[in-house]
């Protein structure tokens, strides 16, 4: 009887297995094997002509100007629109928590849009929006009395652009989660502090935003995940530029693996997105553990 | 007296946040309407002067996007059919057989949620080119027929289900097959509309892995064939407003007509722990 069970359980999960075995785990190891060889396109025909270089690419990287300009772009998307994101998420999460709200779905359902959006046609929209002239977003400025801005034109502004157009997109996505982690806050913690005396902030303080943090964590893990993968906003929109100043990893990788077919060189950027993934998902779990204790 | 003035200033915020929500989507549309030029004029025109449909007559005729139309959904619904199958059988696996390692093997594939999918992307090229997989359907479907997220979420559900019943129907004399089919599937049903959504969306908004392995045009996925359309249509503001409508459209609908299993389904990815 049991013999027959664990034939049943390979014929189950073995569909699943061989899928993610074939298609994710050995292009996985093959991709770190791929980053100590110097495969480029005349490999492409013939495998046998890439040779093992070792570190090489890695060394390269470290050297290569463009490499560190798309790390330090990436981290300003991330460190920038990833806590303006999860605030905003916040923000709109507990306004909406509110008992007063009348037609939550509709509201809901209004900031959500963006969410399911396809990010290539959004992107689009915004290239518009953001149109130095006839842009939606200048038009808005000069009712305030300000200066026209070029968003996508000027250096200092194509980074802070695509941030915004990632806030919009992506806010309705947090304040679902920060939602539901609302909900499982007890009521009579409120009523205890509201009897205690404790003012609408003092409890946001003490209450809403400790009862969140295992929540706010989570956030933030994912938020770093998906920010850290940067690529159509600037494909779409900037090309990586003006002057390589919104260039992402994975545009870089992109470029390098697809477009000039320095495939050893762009499985070393993809392996270095990876290591940072790893390293801020390490970072955020120590630091929950630290909290819970 | 207080209670109404609080709640007007909150629903005078959230409203004022639905409409910067929603006026690039609102502007997306009412450009799609519009002549040719009307949109590059100052200050930005919110309402068509007269509201014309010779933007998407354009797109359907010259520039072929009932192709990729087809192609985002014959593509979105074979992932979806393939991976709804392929996940539903490992998740009730993973939750109702016992078998050496099985738990190892759950955790190591929960672990390696964490790969970013670009890693996998160079050799799966090289690989699918060696196959001469390249610029075909299945070599887009290739990386998506199981997810580990999937399996993830139908096990959770599937943990749900009493053992009792699966025991009653093999007394019946219902084979594992038979149970899954005609037991386990229709239990699940509304985690699979949830797993089902997010596999269409996922699949209808994906952009990277298509445009890396469809060079040929007339496979073009949606996301994939505006991209490049936009390039070299910067101009054409209406007639790329009309594209963004056509490609974003559909999830939309989707969206709104299954709101409660898409939301319910993040709700359920974010408690795993």
């Amino acid at each position: 009887m049991s013999g027959s069970r664990s034939s049943a359980f390979l014929i189950f999960v073995g569909p699943a297995l061989t899928a993610i075995g074939m298609f994710l785990f050995v292009p996985v190891i093959a991709a770190f094997l791929l980053s100590f060889t110097d495969f480029d396109i005349y490999a492409l025909g013939d495998f046998s002509v890439a040779r093992v270089v070792g570190l090489g690419n890695y060394g390269r990287l470290l050297e290569d100007p463009l490499f560190w300009q798309a790390v330090k772009n990436t981290l300003y998307f991330l460190l920038v629109g990833g806590p303006l994101s999860i605030v905003v998420s916040l923000g709109m999460a507990v306004l909406l928590h509110s008992r007063l709200v009348r037609l939550k779905g509709l509201f809901r359902f209004v900031y959500f849009a963006p969410v399911v959006t396809t990010l290539v046609a959004v992107a689009v929209v915004w290239r518009f929006i953001y149109h130095p002239r006839f842009g939606l977003l200048n038009y808005l400025l000069s009712l305030v009395g300000l200066t026209p801005i070029d968003w996508l034109g000027d250096p200092d502004w194509a980074m802070p652009a695509l941030i915004l157009l990632a806030v919009w997109k992506n806010f309705g996505y947090n304040m679902i989660i920060f939602i539901a982690g609302l909900q499982n806050i007890p009521q009579s913690l409120y009523e205890a502090a509201s009897i205690d005396g404790a003012g609408p902030w003092q409890r946001f303080r003490t209450i809403t935003l400790p009862m969140l943090a295992p929540t706010t964590i989570f956030i933030t893990i994912i938020t770093m995940i998906g920010y850290f993968q940067l690529f159509a906003e600037p494909y779409v929109m900037t090309q990586g530029g003006p002057l390589n100043r919104t260039l992402s990893i994975v545009l870089l990788m992109y470029q390098e693996g697809f477009r000039w077919w320095n495939m050893g060189y762009s499985a070393a950027v993809a392996f270095v997105l990876f290591v940072f993934i790893l390293l801020g998902t390490l970072l955020q779990t120590l630091l929950r553990r630290r909290a819970l204790r | 007296m207080k209670i109404t003035l609080r709640s007007l200033l909150l629903h005078v915020l959230l409203l004022g946040a639905a409409v910067t929500t929603m006026a690039p989507l609102l502007w997306m549309v009412a450009a799609s309407l519009m002549p040719t030029g009307e949109a590059s004029t100052f200050p930005p025109p919110f309402i068509p002067r007269q509201v014309t449909l010779d933007q998407y007559q354009e797109l359907l005729t010259r520039l072929s996007l009932g192709r990729y139309l087809l192609n985002s959904t014959v593509l979105a619904i074979a992932v979806t059919g393939i991976s709804l199958l392929v996940n539903s059988m490992a998740g009730y696996g993973f939750a109702k057989y016992r078998f050496a390692g099985r738990d190892q093997i759950f955790k190591l594939l929960i672990s390696a949620m964490i790969i970013p999918a670009q890693v996998t992307m160079l050799p799966l090229f090289l690989m699918l080119n060696r196959m001469g997989l390249v610029n075909t359907y299945f070599g887009v479907i290739v990386p998506g027929l199981a997810s580990i997220f999937g399996i993830f979420l139908i096990r959770q559900f599937a943990l749900s289900i009493p053992d009792s019943l699966i025991e009653a129907a093999r007394m019946d004399g219902a084979s594992d097959l038979r149970i899954y089919w005609s037991l386990i599937l229709p239990l699940c049903r509304p985690i699979l509309l949830t797993l089902a959504i997010f596999t269409f969306m996922g699949t209808w908004n994906d952009f990277l892995w298509p445009l890396i392995v469809l060079t040929d045009d007339s496979l073009w996925t949606l996301p994939v064939a505006l991209a490049n359309l936009s390039g070299e249509h910067v101009q054409d503001t209406e007639l790329m407003m009309a594209g963004s409508v056509v490609t974003v459209l559909p999830v939309l609908i989707l969206f709104a007509a299954l709101q409660k299993y898409y939301i319910g389904g993040i709700m359920a990815g974010s408690v795993k722990e």
